[in-house]
């Protein structure tokens, strides 16, 4: 609990969590995360991951915030809010305080200057919430889409902001640290969220933007069935031209994305993922996927994919199907198939 | 007698609570909860089969992989498709780097920060272990965690991002590695061995593998620096041996599947010290003690149906039982099963403790490092990854895989291309379960037992030592 007065005092909760998203985060950072937090000015006051403090000694820490005794800039929480059985929260008890994670947060979020959720549990609901939510599980501020959650849709923090949803399943480590430095700088205000709460900076991009098989897509080429290069929208149910995130314009763990690791991108930035079904397969109506990107005219989509089809290369109409590059492209240029 | 509660219980994976009877300063009986229930069997039934390769992994971030492999197992039989061989090399690759990367996270962030606390600061060691270990502070973590990341670039390359991935499938994996991967996934295998023989061990990996014996390891340990000779001081000073019995059955259910067999193979080790084959069959989950329902102690026959309110019950977990019996599972056990040299010498000398379940974690660390250089080379690049497989057809079916916390088991019961029942036991549902109706406690309700706790009551340090020594998951353990 050192840490100058000046620095910003981070407090991590996990709810109905599976970690991963702390998992994530601890690939951030040159020399770690716990460095890069110093270096960014905010002092890590507890985590139940990584901190000393243990039992009675967090207990005493929390006492004091609620109490206002010791002060709370940044309060995080990673994993959904279980609210069952009938409101009590026993589902998720915060061990040695014979409370629950849900009471617990209804206490310490309005005493916060910010209140960000980390990943789409703490944001929506995320897995937990899907089928019959046995825990009734539901995010800070969200349940699904629908305003709410657990804090109520009119909550606003210390410093006048709602909950800021840093989605994902699990979100990549630069949007959650980007995110609190936007934060801590000022530069982050309810302006720069959109109207589930998430940071237009990332939410501004759709997770198709960068994609390693644009080419494919382009011809509408695709892959008929798992690790073939073609691209993954019309059979094996990519949504990534729906999905909103920077996903393909970063590394993920030195290079990778869903995308390039040869499957869909299931949407795990939207509210109600979780209740999809059949994720790797692309639902159809006559023949035509349903998800198409939301921003264009349907029939225009159609005549362009048809129009591109028939214009595919050969290269790029073998390499879709195929697991590794085939028809390598030529200097003399590919001549029209028929 | 007092009784003390012990919670938040930190540095573990999730949230735990521990409450013990104190009866001159020692404890003599002890309560494990899990605190956290989430439901993921309830949310799988009724779902297509793939769906459990996005759900299950989604129980826990920090095996996740494993939970994609035990998902992909169980279905694998249901469609009757053998996977492509490099799919399973594949596989293995990354299953190793996540194992070997849940291994460091425990060394360094969970497990040995509690060397550095004030409550050690009158022993002459404690100012190396502190500048060393201090929970966010030391200098240890400033090189284990970059280390932790540049080995997940192994996921990056094969299964497109860690945690939560849809590169393994029942046919294999979904990214056909290329030429310049192989060579980038060469370069990490080499980071990660360069960072255990100058962080960890100061030697190479093959003399560590070479140590046969207790008095092998006493010798190599003198005058050599590297965090595993530094714990294995800590261990000699406070008598680690010593700490945390278990309870003398350990089980692996074997790990890395290849055409050659289990890279660590499956069975039970008996308290003489005898191996024998897994009785797979003789699983059951009791039932008497969790706040749940009881359907069937047989995991391919019962479900799982929340009861907050019963009464006796204490935990979310259920009580997984072998043949009646609690086991012990995890890198002590995979070893021990497996009949590793060092390992099984010192199990002949103190049994499973503290220190020898940490020093299992590092020795198969090093395994893991040699193995991953091996399944890389051993890509046939011009081979397929992933075989196509058709529908899942109705019936039982089994997934059995080793996470880096112990054995893990699906059990998926599909009726008419649904999901009818899952049902999931996860390695701390082992190490961590409640009492059974028998009234028998669970493998670290034993264990803490004789712990000594001075006048330092919940506080104990040693108490902190025996429960992270088994590495716990706790969001696996109820899920």
């Amino acid at each position: 609990m050192a840490g100058g007065e000046d620095m910003t005092r981070m407090l991590w909760l996990q709810g109905a969590s599976c970690g991963g998203c702390t998992m994530s985060i601890l690939e951030s950072g040159a020399s770690g995360w716990f460095d890069e937090l110093r270096q960014s000015g905010i002092d890590l006051i507890w985590h139940p991951s990584v901190s000393e403090e243990t039992g009675e000694e967090v207990v005493e820490l929390l006492d004091a915030i609620r109490d206002g005794r010791e002060r709370l800039d940044l309060l995080v929480l990673e994993g959904s809010v279980a609210r069952g059985p009938h409101l009590s929260g026993r589902f998720n008890m915060l061990a040695g305080t014979n409370r629950s994670i849900y009471h617990w947060l209804l206490d310490l979020a309005p005493l916060a200057d910010y209140v960000v959720a980390v990943g789409s549990c703490a944001a929506y609901g995320g897995i937990p919430a899907a089928g019959i939510n046995p825990t009734d599980a539901v995010g800070l501020q969200f349940e699904g889409s629908d305003g709410g959650g657990a804090l109520g849709a009119g909550f606003r923090s210390k410093r006048g902001l709602p909950v800021i949803n840093v989605a994902g399943c699990a979100p990549h480590p630069g949007w959650v640290m980007e995110s609190l430095l936007a934060l801590t700088s000022g530069d982050l205000t309810t302006e720069g969220l959109d109207a589930v709460g998430r940071p237009t900076f990332i939410a501004n991009h759709l997770a198709h933007h960068g994609c390693s098989r644009n080419e494919f897509y382009e011809f509408k080429a695709s892959a008929e069935t798992m690790s073939e290069r073609g691209c993954l929208m019309e059979h094996l149910g990519c949504r990534a031209t729906q999905a909103v995130g920077d996903c393909n314009q970063r590394s993920w763990n030195g290079g990778g994305s869903c995308t390039k690791g040869g499957y869909a991108c299931i949407a795990c930035t939207s509210p109600g993922f979780e209740n999809a079904q059949n994720y790797l397969q692309t639902a159809k109506l006559a023949g035509i996927p349903v998800g198409l990107p939301t921003d264009m005219p349907k029939a225009w989509f159609v005549a362009l994919a048809a129009l591109s089809k028939s214009a595919t290369p050969r290269r790029v109409r073998v390499n879709a199907t195929s697991d590794h590059v085939v028809v390598p492209p030529s200097r003399s240029g590919d001549k029209r198939s028929s | 007698m007092t009784r003390i509660t012990v919670g938040p219980f930190n540095r573990v994976e999730g949230d735990l609570e521990v409450r013990l009877d104190i009866e001159s300063g020692r404890v003599a009986r002890a309560e494990v909860t899990a605190p956290l229930y989430r439901g993921f069997e309830q949310i799988l039934e009724g779902r297509p089969p793939l769906d459990a390769l996005v759900i299950a992994p989604r129980i826990c971030g920090i095996c996740s992989v494993s939970q994609s492999i035990a998902a992909a197992a169980a279905l694998r039989q249901a469609m009757g498709v053998t996977p492509a061989a490099n799919g399973v090399l594949a596989s293995n690759i990354a299953h190793a780097a996540e194992n070997a990367a849940d291994h460091l996270t425990h060394f360094y962030i969970f497990f040995m920060p509690d060397f550095a606390r004030d409550a050690y600061a009158s022993h002459a060691w404690h100012g190396a272990a502190a500048e060393r270990f201090t929970a966010t502070k030391g200098s240890a973590a400033r090189e284990a965690l970059p280390a932790r990341a540049r080995l997940l670039e192994i996921m990056g390359v094969i299964a497109g991002k860690w945690p939560h991935s849809l590169a393994f499938q029942p046919g294999g994996t979904t990214r056909a590695i290329e030429l310049g991967e192989r060579v980038r996934l060469n370069a990490i295998a080499a980071s990660l061995r360069g960072f255990l023989e100058r962080v960890v061990f100061a030697d190479k990996l093959e003399n560590v593998l070479a140590l046969s014996t207790p008095e092998e390891l006493d010798m190599w340990r003198e005058g050599r620096g590297g965090d595993f000779a530094h714990f294995l001081r800590l261990a000699d000073a406070l008598a680690l041996a010593r700490l945390g019995p278990g309870p003398g059955l350990l089980m692996s259910f074997g790990a890395y599947h290849d055409i050659h067999g289990a890279r660590f193979r499956a069975g039970l080790r008996t308290r003489d010290g005898t191996i024998q084959a897994l009785p797979s069959d003789r699983i059951t989950e009791d039932v008497s003690h969790a706040w749940m329902r009881d359907t069937s102690l047989d995991p391919a026959e019962s479900r799982t149906e929340p009861d907050a309110d019963k009464p006796d019950a204490y935990s979310w977990c259920k009580a997984p039982r072998l043949a009646g019996e609690p086991v012990e599972v995890g890198a002590l056990a995979r070893q021990a099963v497996d009949d590793q040299t060092l390992i099984t010498a010192l199990l002949s000398e103190s049994g499973s403790n503290v220190r020898n379940r940490v020093i299992a974690r590092l020795i198969e660390t090093a395994q893991l490092a040699l193995s991953i250089e091996n399944w890389i080379k051993a890509l046939r690049l011009n081979e397929p990854f992933c075989e196509a497989s058709g529908d899942a057809m109705d019936g039982n079916y089994v997934g059995f895989v080793e996470a880096a916390r112990g054995s893990l088991g699906h059990w998926l019961a599909v009726r008419s291309g649904r999901i009818a029942r899952y049902q999931i036991i996860a390695p701390t549902s082992w190490n961590f379960s409640p009492r059974d109706t028998e009234g028998v406690p669970g493998p670290l309700e034993q264990a803490l037992v004789g712990t000594d706790v001075g006048d330092a009551g919940a506080r104990a340090v040693g108490i902190q030592h025996v429960v992270r020594s088994f590495d716990p998951c706790m969001v696996c353990t109820a899920h």
